[in-house]
């Protein structure tokens, strides 16, 4: 009959806002600033510097090996490298950025600087309050405002940071039993007697 | 003299606050002779511009909250408790934004447009009976009174869709036009079955024939008979289209036409037409319940102690309440469907109520047992009947099937 559908709809409005009243899976809304819903372990934004240890200017994992740099499409970042070897956490030389800068203004989230590097550095935050005044110094984050520590990284994505961590163990491991080997290697060649090297015309392999 | 003319204010708001005749009369004594025509007259247009306008400010908030639950989400609630000031905050960005008129304007007409549509929507409450006492003139023809001045604010808002030149504006003019001429006539038409039982085009005087209760219990409201139900509805929804509210708002349909008349308008002239647009719905929820709900009558008979002023507040609120929930609910209609259903189905059920009105009239006199029923049945048949039969025959043989894309897949 003619009206009977309005009947219905005004029925379904109307437990719709009687129901916003009590039911709480109707009302669904976050109120923002004062509450907030942890991000999803998937998300991502801009990239940050992954540092262990507990200086953060110590314990960062880059290299400055630039490759990050050369590969960015838009060109956010710019690295000045180090000229020479400093000390890391656990007081092994390495090579580190004098000059680690990410535009966040320039940068488009592609996570192309995070899959390229070779030392698990670069990673993507999920941190997406980074309104500022300042438009152009305000968003030009340097490596200590980059530098985030890797609890921060198991906070934010807890089961990838996980894999890198084991990915971290296993190649340390290899290293190091890598190392032990050659160590053992050189002690026993420097421990026998050394032999006259054979000389002989070389034979190609043809 | 200063003491006298405190006294006098004193027992003017006592007097109106209690529902007692004349409450300017004292006052007016204290006055020189000369301003008292116009004190008079002032006396009585400051309470419409101070009510009315709050009410609007009320109602947005209202609106704005109960459309907010009924989608399920809070709706304002930063400025104030539950976000009571928004009207304010409302207000304020209204009156601090830039007037801008376009260049290619009819600069005038643009001017004039919001201000001749707020007159003739304020001068309708002046036949409006608020209250036992509270009707700034009662003058016997005042629905006619109510009509005429409600029918020019086509007028206006043809005066605003054509100065703005933009194709929009123009537009959503033509369609308030083809929708507010429409659905005066099933509007008029639903009033004069009132004229016709009360006997009186006078508003204060229909609502008095609204007064007593059957069996002490249920009031003599016009809207429990069967012509007034079907009156009320049909009063009810020609007022929506009337007001531009939702389902009817395709005059200011945003999906197509951007804001119809309003879309060059900006700041306080905006705010002038959105006043008046509220305003309007007041007016015309206010005749409402002085044509069908009894005015300012109480419901009930123990209830009559409270002032009668509040009882027609209280009836007002209640159908915008209505319309707000309407709005909540049914998406807009096409034009075509608009016209249709104005001239199709509003206007026969209209002209069909007028023949019920007049059969519950001529059997009033019916005395046997069980007469009410009968007549009851005999206007619900009536009017039901031809309901049901219009009904079927406008919705004709079209079945909702499966939408079958031929371009789109």
């Amino acid at each position: 009959m003619l009206g009977e559908g309005i009947i219905k709809g005004m029925a379904e409005t109307a437990r719709n806002f009687i129901g916003s009243y009590h039911d709480p899976s109707r009302l669904t809304t976050v109120e923002y600033p004062e509450e907030k819903i942890p991000a999803k372990e998937n998300a991502r934004n801009f990239p940050f510097l992954v540092f262990d240890g507990s200086d953060p200017m110590k314990g960062l994992r880059c290299v400055a090996c630039q490759i990050c740099e050369k590969e960015c499409p838009p060109q956010c970042i710019y690295i000045v490298k180090d000229t020479a070897k400093k000390p890391d956490y656990i007081g092994k030389l390495q090579f580190q950025p004098k000059t680690f800068d990410i535009d966040i203004s320039v940068c488009m989230s592609c996570q192309i600087c995070v899959e390229v590097c070779p030392f698990e550095a670069i990673k993507m935050d999920t941190n997406f309050e980074l309104s500022n005044s300042d438009r152009f110094g305000g968003l030009l984050l340097d490596k200590h405002e980059l530098a985030k520590s890797n609890d921060y990284y198991h906070k934010i994505h807890a089961t990838e940071a996980s894999e890198v961590d084991a990915r971290l163990a296993a190649e340390k491991a290899k290293v190091d039993a890598k190392a032990k080997a050659d160590a053992e290697a050189k002690a026993r060649t420097a421990a026998a007697v050394p032999k006259p090297a054979l000389h002989g015309q070389p034979v190609l392999a043809k | 003299m200063i003491g006298e003319f405190f006294k006098g204010l004193f027992l003017m708001i006592w007097k109106a606050a209690t529902d007692q005749p004349d409450p300017k009369a004292d006052f007016l004594q204290v006055l020189p002779h000369a301003i008292r025509p116009v004190a008079a007259v002032v006396l009585s247009i400051t309470p419409i511009m101070i009510v009315f306008p709050t009410l609007f400010a009320i109602t947005t908030w209202l609106e704005r909250k109960g459309l907010g639950r009924i989608q399920n989400r809070f709706g304002p609630n930063r400025v104030g408790p539950c976000g009571l000031f928004q009207p304010v905050a409302d207000g304020l960005k209204m009156l601090t934004k830039e007037d801008i008129v376009p260049r290619s304007a009819d600069k005038v007409v643009h001017f004039l447009a919001p201000v001749a549509l707020l007159i003739p929507t304020l001068l309708a409450y002046a036949v409006l009976p608020c209250g036992r006492n509270m009707v700034p003139i009662n003058i016997d023809a005042g629905i006619l009174f109510f009509f005429a001045v409600g029918a020019s604010t086509e007028l206006s808002i043809f005066m605003a869709g054509w100065s703005s030149r933009n194709k929009y504006s123009l537009l959503g003019a033509m369609r308030a036009i083809a929708q507010m001429i429409s659905y005066e006539i099933p509007l008029i038409i639903s009033t004069v079955t009132v004229v016709m039982i009360a006997g009186s085009l006078s508003l204060v005087e229909i609502v008095s024939r609204q007064e007593g209760y059957i069996f002490d219990l249920v009031p003599r409201w016009y809207v429990f008979t069967p012509w007034g139900l079907a009156g009320f509805v049909i009063f009810l929804i020609a007022s929506l289209a009337e007001s531009n509210r939702s389902p009817f708002d395709i005059p200011e349909a945003e999906s197509e036409i951007i804001a119809g008349h309003l879309t060059e308008y900006s700041g306080f002239k905006y705010a002038l037409f959105f006043l008046a647009e509220y305003l309007g719905m007041f007016a015309m929820s206010g005749l409402a319940v002085t044509l069908f709900l009894g005015g300012w009558h109480a419901p009930l008979p123990f209830l009559e102690w409270v002032p009668s002023y509040v009882w027609f507040l209280a009836k007002l609120v209640a159908l915008v309440c209505l319309f707000i929930w309407i709005r909540g609910t049914v998406p807009r209609l096409r034009v075509d469907q608009l016209l249709n259903f104005a001239w199709k189905f509003m206007l026969p059920m209209a002209l069909i109520n007028l023949v019920v009105a007049a059969v519950w009239h001529f059997t009033a006199p019916w005395s046997f047992a069980g007469a009410i029923l009968w007549r009851w049945l005999l206007c619900a048949v009536i009017i039901a009947v031809p309901y049901v039969w219009l009904g079927r025959a406008l919705s004709g043989d079209k079945k909702l099937t499966q939408r079958t894309y031929r371009y789109a897949d």
